[in-house]
């Protein structure tokens, strides 16, 4: 008999039922909710006179829609200012207190974008089918999860039966051998891989990565991989459990302890592919051709290395290409043969489910230690993942840091990565963004979005344009 | 659910690939607590020259002269015709209840995110995937053939165009029972109950751990 992959063994570990149609269901161990996604489910359980089938697999946290300023976040939810968010908080928190939902409220130690404190408070935890209203979930399957995003028809299903109908994926191993030059990042990593298969690369794929790159990469850089793993098109992007992902969850809030703890641990040193296993794709990169990646255009494939050179659509020999490319360019006002480091930066954001997290907080601060922002730059923000990440933040004095820089330091939230809340882009404003799409108006309608690391995107707040934040880290302050 | 079994509509194109949810139905509206209502926004940014603000009435907003759903030989379309990777991105399923809502019952396209397919299917709305080559048939027939309808018959999987071609497409099976029957899916999980709680009896010896930490 063949090996199993990681996602093969998750899969078998958590079917209840196969059913003859070809339909599956698999038992799901964490469910989180937001505001967002979940107010037609609990609605939906209302109706039907339903109620959850056990409560101590759901956790819930606003954060899409909240305000990250400091005065209007300590104001509470009945202050928030839009109505229709207001209502969109306060209805998950009724919804909560109903159906009696674990929840982080707004202001609660422990709130944070569902996938910084679902990690960080050891509520998902290694091995574990996790699912949420959102496309990003993938990231908790940097600890060896089987996880990914929902719709809220299978949110309202999942708290109906802790169950979702489904049908098993394919399996792509992804490797990235060799070693990352200094100065590249997990985030390059996950750019460069979008750039090598594209944004539908991985559709229908549960992706495995796996090679030298991972092995020395934090467990954070590993969440930042993963979470991207929807813009590859995959819904699954995992990393196998190793002594890293272990000593992570040691002594977190939900984690288990004492013998629990050893008996755990032992069950996750298991959640490994076999040596044998046979994967339907095999993508190979190597570590050390990956530069920082940088976005020009719509689509997170089209990004290139700092370096690079944004593509002229004359050159393109495929139509539909170039047609994307001529899109693409006339909506980011860029042109054809453009050096990356000349595109204008006007406002800067770091923060997201895939960057927000301490690792990428300390990253962007020792960029901009003991420098100023560009005089051109209009805002600067840095909104920390979690009010966990913000408290460290705080007592490592990165804060000071970024305040002495000319950055704001924000109140927890998705922010402006999905431009949900206040903080938007004005038409035709660039940003240099640690968060994940950089669609059409995603950051607010006509802004434009380039997607980088960091410490990319806290050079280019110096620098007023792109720039590899190598220059700062090799040339003394 | 909706039942879905037979239907013949006008179709339109969005002759675009990577079409996503943030395109089909913008952020802003993402707020409301309701499933519907949200047909009036779908592809927002595309279809109107205003940046559009929920809960405004969008009949006095100026359109988009250069977007397909805006020509008036598509105004009553019904079936949607898209390109690859059609619902990339975000999960919301407002974006299947948008188009739902506007009056879709189809999309046909050489290819969908998952789980936009997902969501798709689970509100009565039917994706369609069929090869590039037809789609671009049936693209080049929607230009040149004003009022160009096509049928769908999810009992036999077939689209047949006006001369009778028919294409056959793909559906899993309980996938297309839902729709066929307009099945309670949550009812019909339920009917499983024992063999979840039987599981969970097994899961809670092999990983205790999982149970009963958030409280």
């Amino acid at each position: 008999m063949t090996g199993k992959t990681l996602y093969d063994k998750l899969w078998q570990s958590h079917l209840v039922s196969q059913r003859e149609d070809g339909s599956a269901l698999l038992y799901i161990d964490r469910h989180i909710l937001h505001e967002v996604t979940s107010p037609q489910a609990f609605e939906g359980l209302r109706l039907a006179g339903r109620k959850p089938w056990r409560l101590d697999m759901n956790l819930a946290t606003p954060d899409h829609n909240i305000s990250t300023d400091s005065d209007e976040r300590a104001a509470g939810v009945d202050a928030i200012p839009d109505e229709t968010s207001r209502i969109q908080v306060k209805t998950l928190d009724d919804n909560c207190d109903y159906f009696g939902v674990r929840e982080f409220k707004m202001n609660e130690m422990g709130q944070g974008i569902v996938h910084v404190m679902g990690p960080e408070l050891g509520a998902s935890l290694p091995g574990m089918t996790v699912v949420c209203g959102d496309s990003h979930t993938a990231t908790h399957g940097a600890f060896g999860c089987l996880a990914h995003g929902i719709g809220t028809s299978e949110v309202e299903h999942v708290l109906a039966t802790q169950c979702l109908v489904t049908k098993k994926m394919k399996n792509m191993l992804i490797t990235v051998d060799g070693s990352l030059g200094s100065g590249v990042t997990p985030k390059d990593v996950v750019l460069a891989i979008i750039g090598k298969i594209g944004t539908a690369g991985g559709t229908g794929y549960a992706l495995e990565f796996a090679g030298q790159v991972f092995s020395d990469m934090s467990i954070e850089g590993r969440m930042t991989v993963c979470n991207m793993a929807i813009e590859a098109g995959a819904r699954v992007g995992m990393v196998a459990v190793d002594s890293k992902t272990v000593e992570y969850f040691k002594d977190r809030q939900f984690a288990p302890t004492g013998d629990t703890w050893t008996k755990a641990v032992s069950h996750w040193n298991l959640l490994q592919s076999d040596k044998d296993a046979i994967f339907d794709a095999t993508v190979k990169l190597d570590g050390a051709d990956i530069a920082p990646q940088v976005t020009w255009g719509t689509s997170p494939e089209m990004v290139l290395p700092v370096d690079g050179v944004i593509p002229d659509p004359n050159d393109e020999k495929d139509p539909q290409k170039r047609q994307a490319i001529i899109q693409a360019l006339s909506y980011m006002g860029l042109k054809g043969g453009t050096l990356i480091t000349d595109i204008p930066i006007d406002i800067v954001f770091i923060g997201s489910c895939t960057n927000s997290r301490i690792e990428d907080m300390r990253a962007a601060a020792s960029i901009v230690k003991g420098r100023k922002i560009a005089s051109t730059i209009k805002h600067a923000l840095v909104v920390p993942g979690s009010q966990m990440v913000k408290a460290q933040a705080e007592a490592e004095g990165l804060d000071k840091i970024f305040m002495d820089s000319g950055m704001d330091w924000r109140e927890p939230g998705c922010s402006m990565c999905l431009a949900m809340n206040a903080d938007k882009l004005a038409p035709g404003e660039h940003c240099a963004s640690t968060s994940n799409r950089n669609f059409e108006g995603r950051q607010g309608s006509g802004g434009r979005t380039h997607l980088l690391s960091p410490s990319m995107a806290a050079a280019a707040a110096i620098a007023g344009h792109i720039i590899d934040a190598r220059f700062y880290t090799e040339t003394a302050q | 659910m909706k039942t879905f079994t037979l239907h013949k509509g006008l179709v339109v194109g969005i002759d675009r690939p990577n079409i996503d949810t943030d395109m089909i139905i913008p952020k802003q509206f993402l707020k409301s607590i309701k499933r519907s209502g949200f047909g009036q926004n779908l592809f927002d940014e595309l279809r109107y020259m205003d940046e559009g603000k929920p809960g405004v009435d969008c009949k006095s907003r100026i359109l988009r002269d250069d977007f397909p759903l805006n020509y008036p030989r598509y105004t009553s379309a019904s079936i949607l015709l898209a390109q690859e990777n059609f619902g990339c991105g975000s999960s919301r399923e407002h974006a299947p209840w948008a188009l739902e809502d506007y009056g879709f019952r189809v999309i046909i396209a050489p290819s969908f995110a998952d789980i936009f397919f997902t969501n798709c299917l689970k509100n009565g709305l039917l994706p369609i995937v069929l090869s590039k080559k037809i789609v671009k048939y049936i693209f080049d027939q929607v230009e040149i053939t004003e009022g160009y309808q096509l049928s769908v018959d999810l009992q036999k999987q077939v689209v047949i165009t006006p001369s009778s071609d028919e294409f056959f497409f793909d559906i899993d099976e309980f996938s297309k029972r839902a729709l066929l029957e307009g099945l309670d899916e949550i009812g019909l999980t339920l009917k499983e109950s024992d063999l979840i709680c039987a599981y969970e009896v097994e899961h809670m010896k092999n990983a205790p751990w999982i149970f009963g930490a958030i409280k």
